[in-house]
């Protein structure tokens, strides 16, 4: 490029935003993705006036030094994440099973048994919910924690599965057939090989699983009946009137997972370099 | 350590062969490889030299016939059952194990308590006893290479397998290796299976090697004995390089026979040749380059009688420091190889140059001329990954 | 796990037969059936009952009897189609704006942000550990009447164009359909970036360089080399997005008003609230076909059927 007489400020300033353009516009979507925290954070340290907490009237920490203050919240809470834990549970060790099974052995009917996990989700939550709801009355199923983590474990299967099976699908055969060869029968090639490296896939899977569960409604709602999970509890209080103690949480939850991950950044980077 | 006599560690597939569906990865073949030998198995991808090395491994079972280690029929045995070890491609060492424990590994799984002194002394034998505590991906490829060795022989098998070994190497590195590897086999007496495509690599390490090429044994000897007395035109261009004349049998005399080619004549020792020999047939010549003498045609009178002498123009040369490499036109072969030390470089050969063409008649082997002459002439190192997949 | 039988003799002295070793040809059976079996009781018999309840007719007192009453379908259609259209202009109109708002954030993390491109990753991660719920409610007082977004939309008069389009109401963004949409963009966004993300980050950065060499500029290296390679992304992103976005009631429940319903809304009353089983199970078994519909007839347009 020939040299160039120096430029205007102004031009030099529409260069480099020229040049930056792509940076700006995804900082710009990232500011819109963050921005609805941004507002429960704060407005859990507003004293609303009437039952709804939309707008801000003065800083106070009540709801921090009371998250429970509410009737049935905690409740709810704590009964959601017993769900999502059995539900991880659950899909973890269908999806991994199915996973290696789909990878790992030629068997008839795959092409069904594919379609069979991902129709799930390629399905709007709507149908499956009104579906499994129909099931349920027809069965004269009592609506309740069960019903709710059959449903569950069926949402989450797929995605365990998709997860898994990448983790497995990347993985060298030749290490299986390296720990058989060193001896490691079916079981122990398994446990000391197959396992340990397809964690990472299965971990994955399950964190996705609890994340689905724990913030699953439209299903929940439909299949629940009376039982009142966490995401249900907020939905009413939508229609009753909002407690600041949601944002809390709902704070609390964001901050929480935030620092796990970067704290588990920052070890397997320490961990790194001192393997070097 | 075992002697010659005990039997032991002998290796005998006796009419192995596997197939998938309709294809044929190895021809019933039966084979031995006795004990204590560093045996070599050579061929290009897909030949089914790796097929036959997971068989006596029981990574694969044979479609057909069995496989014994000694006297023990270890067919039907599942790979962990086997006393054979196996260094494989790219290695397959455990990446969420450190070095340490992938060498431990054989011996934990057989129930072996205290294997810290034994890995100790394993890892010293190749050389790694500083880099026990690393994990696998953080060690170079050589390295990585003595751990895969490493982690096979620590379990003493009766015999190692090694598939590729040395694939991933670079050429100075793989040198270093071969020799190395050679070196472990010699202290450790172990029946050391080699798979390769390199046959330069199949020369300088094994005793016996046997040459594969499409699911069957083409030829089975030392290294020495392949190279000089090739039996079919795959194996002569497989190892090395070979050149062939097309020739007609003129007359049977004494232990020679007389050739008629390209309006010369060639003689070739009886015994060189493929058993029945009749005058009137035909007959492939064979001489390898570096046994052939160039000298320019004003001075074909000092050629010494009794050598066998070909006349043509040379069409191109290339200088490769230990030697010039030649091709030559002639009326018995179109594109005549010679490779010429570089002792004394005559500045007349140069292309264009006419020349003649001469060797030691008891270089010339004979072979079936039903074959292609180009046989196995595709270079060595193919795509095609049949073998692998299977 | 581990049922593969060991029929191998573990003496050498008997000849052993052949098949000597079975290698457990059932396994991959026992694995799949726990997880199949759970799927299809699950997921695809409710789908039989679904279909089955939307041709009954009866009433909740009387029960209900197969009668292949189709006119359910008709009527429903008949009744509901508005809010059909909804679904599906807005769910289309949340996809393109999560296309335009995502692909640069995607592109940003994979090319251009270097050392801090897992924390923007976390970043985009993390809300989700926020109930989406919280999140969507935080909305509402974003986009609250006369509060500063409004204000800014006002006076830049966008809102006089956004209106005169029909998507908002005067001065108000809230319970309209530009907050419904503006809410299903928001709540979908991520599963845009990270499909995008993954296959733009398999993108080798020297192709760029390469295009540059072979004189291309940005705008070209980003048309001919960048986006082509980066379409099973847009794909799998696009569907991601559309899909639950067709199905959602969340938002236009929350953030709309009874003109923003759309079929989801529709489905959850029939079935929660009126009690209508019939058209609930009509309904959400057209919009279920539509769904597959389009979706297959986009794989096969854009020629990613290996995507799935």
């Amino acid at each position: 490029m020939a040299a160039r007489s120096p430029l205007s400020p102004f031009a030099a300033f529409f260069r480099l935003l020229r040049r930056n353009v792509v940076v700006l516009a995804g900082l710009g979507t990232l500011g819109y993705l963050l921005l609805p925290n941004v507002v429960v954070t704060v407005f859990s340290f507003n004293k609303p006036k009437g039952r709804f907490n939309y707008s801000w009237q003065e800083f106070s920490t009540d709801a921090w030094k009371d998250p429970c203050g509410v009737a049935d919240m905690c409740g709810s809470l704590s009964l959601s994440l017993q769900i999502a834990f059995w539900a991880t549970l659950g899909a973890t060790v269908l999806g991994t099973m199915i996973a290696f099974a789909l990878v790992r052995y030629r068997f008839r009917a795959r092409g069904a048994v594919n379609s069979l996990i991902f129709l799930p989700m390629a399905m709007p939550e709507v149908v499956m919910a009104a579906s499994l709801l129909t099931l349920f009355l027809n069965m004269g199923a009592q609506l309740g924690f069960w019903t709710v983590l059959i449903a569950h474990i069926m949402f989450c299967l797929s995605f365990v599965v998709t997860a898994v099976k990448a983790r497995v699908m990347s993985m060298d055969p030749r290490l299986e057939q390296a720990a058989q060869d060193l001896y490691a029968g079916p079981a122990q090639t398994f446990l000391r090989v197959t396992l340990p490296i397809a964690a990472p896939g299965i971990a994955a899977g399950a964190l996705l699983a609890f994340a689905l569960s724990f913030d699953d409604f439209i299903i929940t709602n439909f299949n629940a009946g009376s039982t009142v999970t966490f995401p249900m509890f907020v939905w009413g209080s939508a229609q009753r009137g909002t407690p600041v103690q949601i944002n809390v949480i709902g704070t609390a939850m964001f901050l929480i997972a935030v620092l796990l991950v970067v704290t588990g950044m920052l070890v397997g980077k320490r961990r790194a370099r001192k393997s070097r | 350590m075992t002697t010659a006599h005990d039997h032991g560690g002998d290796v005998r597939l006796t009419g192995i062969s596997k197939t998938y569906g309709s294809f044929t990865a190895v021809h019933p073949l039966d084979l031995t490889v006795p004990q204590g030998s560093f045996f070599a198995l050579l061929g290009a991808s897909g030949c089914g030299k790796t097929t036959t090395l997971r068989m006596i491994a029981g990574l694969e079972e044979p479609s057909t016939g069995t496989v014994r280690l000694g006297e023990q029929d270890v067919t039907a045995l599942p790979p962990y059952k086997r006393p054979v070890n196996t260094v494989f491609q790219s290695y397959a060492l455990f990446p969420h194990l450190d070095i340490f424990e992938n060498v431990a590994f054989g011996l934990r799984r057989r129930g072996i308590k205290s294997v810290k002194k034994q890995v100790g002394e394993m890892l010293d034998l190749v050389q790694l006893g500083e880099q026990a505590r690393r994990k696998p991906h953080q060690l170079s490829g050589g390295q990585q290479q003595r751990v895969a060795v490493a982690r096979a022989l620590i379990n003493h098998p009766k015999v190692l397998l090694l598939d590729e070994p040395l694939g991933a190497l670079d050429l100075k590195l793989r040198r270093r290796m071969q020799l190395e590897l050679k070196r472990i086999q010699t202290e450790v007496g172990i029946t050391f299976v080699h798979v390769t495509h390199d046959q330069e690599e199949a020369m300088t390490m094994a005793d016996t090697v046997a040459v594969m090429n499409g699911g069957r044994v083409e030829q089975q000897g030392t290294p020495a004995d392949l190279y000089e007395n090739p039996r079919t035109t795959f194996v002569a261009n497989f190892l090395g390089t070979s050149n062939f004349i097309g020739a007609e049998v003129a007359e049977v005399s004494g232990d020679d026979v007389i050739l008629k080619a390209g309006g010369g004549k060639l003689t070739l020792p009886r015994a060189r040749c493929p058993a029945p020999v009749t005058t009137g047939g035909t007959v492939l010549a064979g001489v390898r380059p570096e046994k052939i003498s160039l000298t320019h045609a004003d001075d074909a009178g000092t050629i010494p009688s009794g050598r066998n002498r070909i006349t043509g123009r040379i069409t191109d040369s290339s200088f490769i420091g230990v030697s010039t490499q030649y091709v030559v036109d002639s009326p018995a072969c179109e594109a005549f190889e010679v490779y010429a030390q570089n002792i004394e470089r005559d500045s007349r050969l140069v292309p264009g140059a006419d020349v003649v063409l001469h060797w030691n008649a008891a270089h010339t082997f004979g072979l079936d001329a039903e074959q292609s002459p180009f046989a196995g002439t595709t270079g060595p190192a193919g795509a095609d990954k049949a073998e692998e997949d299977a | 796990m581990t049922t593969r039988s060991e029929a191998a003799p573990p003496g050498t002295d008997e000849a052993p037969a052949r098949p000597a070793r079975r290698r457990g040809r059932l396994v991959p059976y026992w694995l799949l059936l726990p997880g199949i079996l759970w799927l299809l009781v699950f997921f695809a018999l409710p789908l039989v009952y679904q279909a089955s309840t939307s041709v009954q007719t009866g009433s909740l007192e009387e029960g209900y009897k197969v009668t292949w009453h189709f006119a359910t379908y008709w009527d429903a259609l008949g009744d509901y189609w508005p809010q059909f259209l909804r679904s599906v202009l807005y769910a289309g109109a949340a996809t393109v704006l999560c296309l335009l708002l995502g692909y640069p954030l995607a592109y940003l993390i994979a090319f251009r942000a270097g050392r801090w491109r897992n924390l923007i990753l976390v970043l985009v991660i993390a809300p989700f550990f926020t109930s989406f719920l919280i999140r969507t409610l935080a909305w509402k007082t974003i986009l609250a009447d006369g509060g500063p977004v409004v204000g800014a939309l006002n006076s830049l008069h966008i809102l006089d164009v956004t209106s005169w389009l029909g998507a908002t109401d005067g001065d108000r963004v809230l319970a309209t359909p530009l907050a419904v949409v503006c809410g299903l963009t928001y709540n979908f966004l991520p599963f845009m970036i990270l499909p995008l993300y993954t296959s733009l980050e398999r993108v080798d950065g020297r192709l760029h360089e390469a295009a540059g060499d072979l004189y291309a500029r940005p705008a070209t290296t980003f048309r001919k080399v960048t986006l082509p390679l980066s379409m099973p992304g847009v794909v799998s992103g696009t569907l991601l997005t559309f899909i639950p976005a067709a199905g959602d009631y969340v938002n236009a429940d929350l953030l709309g008003s009874t003109d923003t319903r759309m079929v989801g809304n529709v489905i959850q009353t029939q079935f929660l609230r009126i009690l209508d089983y019939p058209t609930a199970a009509a309904l959400s078994f057209i919009l279920m076909a539509a769904i597959l519909f389009m979706v297959t007839f986009y794989i096969r347009k854009s020629g990613t059927e290996d995507l799935l």
